[in-house]
């Protein structure tokens, strides 16, 4: 709907009063269109009442009006607004609603679970299930050791890759709230499963409580390398740290230059930490002598300079590398950028975190 | 000197030399046979010490006698020379490693090899050749300027060391206007410290130099003709009012009697720094209007001995950034730090470009770290640890030598 403002019903030349608020412009509105077929005499005793709803009848029905509400339309909803994708997106009602509980009870006021009174219902019957699972498990075990087939070694499930479930997540699968010591004994007691030899047989059950963890490294971009027309290759790599931008062209086969802005290393960075910032990832894979590096540096300080150079000496030194290579690089934070900038200075005081002098008087 | 064993090193020694038995690998070319330039005695007794001697030594203690072969190598300056030729002239961090280490060792490198190749074979009947070593900051010039002298005060030559020309043109806290040039300035303290060393470099040559003019200073005291020119500058030691023009007086007689026949020496004038000279200065006369260089007595005076009017004698000099006024310390070359005037006056000189260490310099001075115990790390041992120096420091000898010394 037209939204129009105070002003711009002014700038009408129907009107001389202001109008007070939308919602009563709207309330008109929606009165009038959705109350189609509503009696003229309401509107005439209304008209009647206040004189400004007839102008107000007028305007609506004008043709400066019907041009108005078209522009304002074309504007809002470019596509028009019986396109598919001017559709409101709505999200499904299971993620806006959090989940309740159903009715625990019957019509006689008896509650269907034989557990109602703990008042952890699910929790406690997802203890006695995991429970009876492992004493299952062990009677098996039991069987087959009086049959003399027991082995220790046994297929084991798979826990690589895997983790339990946070205390958050078992909450929302079971529907109710638990406290830290509960989801400790559950843990516990999913551990105690586990180091049975025979487990194997409740698999599934178990894989239910667990959530696989995403390998890390496979989320590094590592791009291939390139040769120039001498047959030698290099890589580029950018890399940003506070303020300071900083490229790195790597080339292989060299003697272990450094150039930074066209000057020396040694001359653009005396403080000895940053050139050891600059050594870091070269010295970690062990490459000191190898690389020939050109590298070009803008903006912040000496120490943010250095760290962005030292990541991007790192990205470009990926496409040099073997897949494990990399993810002991990243383990060893070489390729995480520094999240870390300027805390931002709070009204009130004299810094981000120092306050102003106190004065007792 | 102090000779000690080490085990890294011998296998260290073992690396270049194929031989197993460390006895016969040092009778390889790396030692310098009896020459007839008149070794040392200290050295001859050392030659029966086989299994200290390394790689990175050389026996031949006489700049003289040192050629491409000793390239790369540590040579020691015998303590009894050292106080008598350096009294001022070292960089101050190399006094100090001097005074950790009880010896003063130089290594032997190019530069210096050639300047001296050309102070030998040079006609000292022409006017004086100028040599300038330029060189990115920390390279070694100074070093190779003092290496320089070293072997000119062995030969006997006269030794004018300027240990830095920059100490005249700042941080002078009083100026007296000249006696002698109205709108000139002198500077007692910086000139009778100079002339205090000069006393203690050249002590047998102030008996034996004549003055050949009579100076007068006051209206009671004067220095005759004829008299010796110790007594000259004992004179400016003691009265530090007219020291700088004792300096002044010193330099003209050293000049006129250089390139003379009777009795006459060879005179090096050996200028750190020289780019100080011509530059601007920090001095303020007390109207707080700036002091150019050439309003000093003392500048004046070594400006004209610069000038290759004379004959006799050689003029070395070094550029520096590190001391120097108003320049940007990315500049080395001659013509950025002298300045349009100063590369006039040196103009034309013998330019020695000093580089920073080669490999061979670089794992020389790493072994005489070593040996020295100055580095103390255990992983400065390994190869990694000397792939890391080399990193850090790029060759640079004075980043390495201040990197080794927290190791």
């Amino acid at each position: 709907m037209n939204r129009l403002s105070g002003e711009e019903w002014q700038g009408g030349h129907y009107l001389s009063v202001p109008l007070s608020s939308h919602t009563h412009t709207n309330a008109h509105l929606q009165r009038h269109t959705r109350t189609h077929t509503h009696t003229h005499t309401h509107t005439f005793t209304l008209s009647r009442v206040v004189p400004s709803v007839a102008a107000l009848m007028t305007w609506l029905h004008s043709a400066a009006f019907t041009r108005r509400l078209a522009r304002s339309i074309a504007y809002l909803f470019p596509s028009g607004l019986f396109d598919n994708k001017a559709k409101p997106l709505m999200k499904h009602p299971d993620e806006v609603f959090p989940k309740q509980r159903a009715v625990q009870w019957g019509a006689d006021g008896r509650p269907f679970h034989f557990l109602f009174y703990t008042g952890k219902q699910s929790y406690y019957s997802l203890m006695h299930d995991t429970f009876t699972k492992a004493l299952a498990v062990e009677k098996h075990q039991d069987r087959l050791r009086g049959k003399g087939l027991f082995t220790q070694d046994a297929k084991q499930i798979s826990l690589v890759g895997s983790r339990w479930l946070l205390k958050e997540e078992l909450e929302e699968l079971l529907v109710e709230t638990i406290s830290d010591h509960d989801y400790a004994r559950f843990i516990q007691l999913m551990e105690r499963l586990l180091s049975l030899p025979y487990c194997s047989a409740e698999e599934d059950f178990v894989q239910r409580y667990r959530r696989q963890l995403e390998i890390q490294s496979s989320k590094q971009q590592v791009q291939p390398l390139q040769y120039d027309q001498h047959g030698v290759a290099y890589s580029t790599g950018d890399g940003r740290r506070k303020t300071a931008t900083g490229t790195v062209l790597l080339r292989d086969s060299g003697s272990g230059s450094i150039s930074i802005n066209g000057t020396n290393y040694v001359h653009y960075f005396p403080v000895l930490q940053d050139r050891e910032q600059l050594m870091f990832p070269l010295h970690f894979m062990g490459v000191l002598g190898r690389f020939d590096m050109q590298c070009s540096v803008s903006g912040g300080g000496h120490s943010s300079q250095a760290g962005a150079l030292r990541l991007a000496i790192s990205r470009a030194m990926l496409s040099f590398l073997s897949e494990g290579q990399v993810e002991t690089m990243r383990q060893a934070g070489l390729l995480t950028p520094d999240p870390r900038i300027k805390e931002r200075k709070k009204p009130g005081q004299e810094g981000a975190r120092r306050k102003f002098t106190w004065k007792k008087r | 000197m102090e000779w000690h064993q080490t085990p890294g090193n011998h296998a260290l020694c073992m690396r270049y030399h194929s031989t197993p038995a460390i006895t016969t690998s040092l009778s390889s070319p790396i030692k310098v046979p009896p020459s007839s330039c008149g070794q040392e005695a200290v050295g001859m007794e050392l030659e029966t010490r086989p299994e200290t001697l390394s790689i990175f030594r050389t026996q031949e203690n006489d700049p003289a006698c040192q050629s491409e072969q000793h390239l790369g190598q540590y040579y020691t300056v015998p303590p009894s020379h050292f106080h008598t030729v350096f009294p001022h002239g070292l960089p101050p961090r190399y006094q100090q490693q001097v005074k950790t280490f009880n010896e003063g060792c130089v290594m032997v490198r190019q530069p210096a090899l050639e300047l001296i190749s050309h102070l030998k074979r040079a006609d000292y009947s022409k006017p004086t050749m100028r040599y300038l070593l330029y060189g990115v900051k920390g390279s070694g010039k100074t070093m190779s300027l003092c290496h320089t002298v070293h072997y000119c005060s062995t030969q006997g030559w006269l030794v004018l060391h300027i240990p830095d020309a920059h100490l005249w043109v700042k941080n002078c806290k009083e100026l007296l206007p000249s006696s002698y040039h109205a709108s000139r300035f002198d500077q007692p303290i910086q000139a009778s410290n100079w002339l205090r060393n000069f006393r203690t470099t050249n002590e047998h040559f102030l008996s034996k130099i004549k003055l050949r003019q009579r100076y007068v200073w006051t209206k009671r005291e004067s220095t005759e003709e004829g008299r010796p020119l110790g007594e000259l500058v004992d004179m400016g030691v003691s009265r530090v009012k007219s020291s700088s023009d004792v300096v002044g007086a010193v330099l003209k007689e050293l000049r006129l009697q250089a390139g003379g026949t009777e009795g006459g020496f060879r005179l090096a004038v050996a200028v750190d720094g020289v780019n100080g000279l011509w530059g601007r200065t920090t001095l303020k006369k007390e109207d707080k209007s700036p002091v150019a260089p050439e309003e000093l007595t003392l500048v004046h005076n070594l400006r004209k001995m610069i000038n290759n009017d004379w004959c006799g004698g050689a003029v070395i000099a070094t550029l520096s950034q590190t001391g120097s006024l108003y320049a940007p310390s990315s500049a080395y070359l001659p013509q950025e730090l002298l300045g349009e005037e100063g590369f006039d006056s040196m103009d034309p000189f013998v330019p020695v470009p000093v580089s920073l260490y080669s490999e061979k310099e670089f794992e020389s001075c790493y072994l005489y770290y070593l040996d020295r115990h100055w580095l103390q790390h255990p992983h400065s041992r390994t190869e990694e640890g000397k792939k890391e120096l080399i990193f850090l420091s790029n060759r640079n000898p004075s980043v390495l030598e201040r990197l080794c010394a927290f190791l």
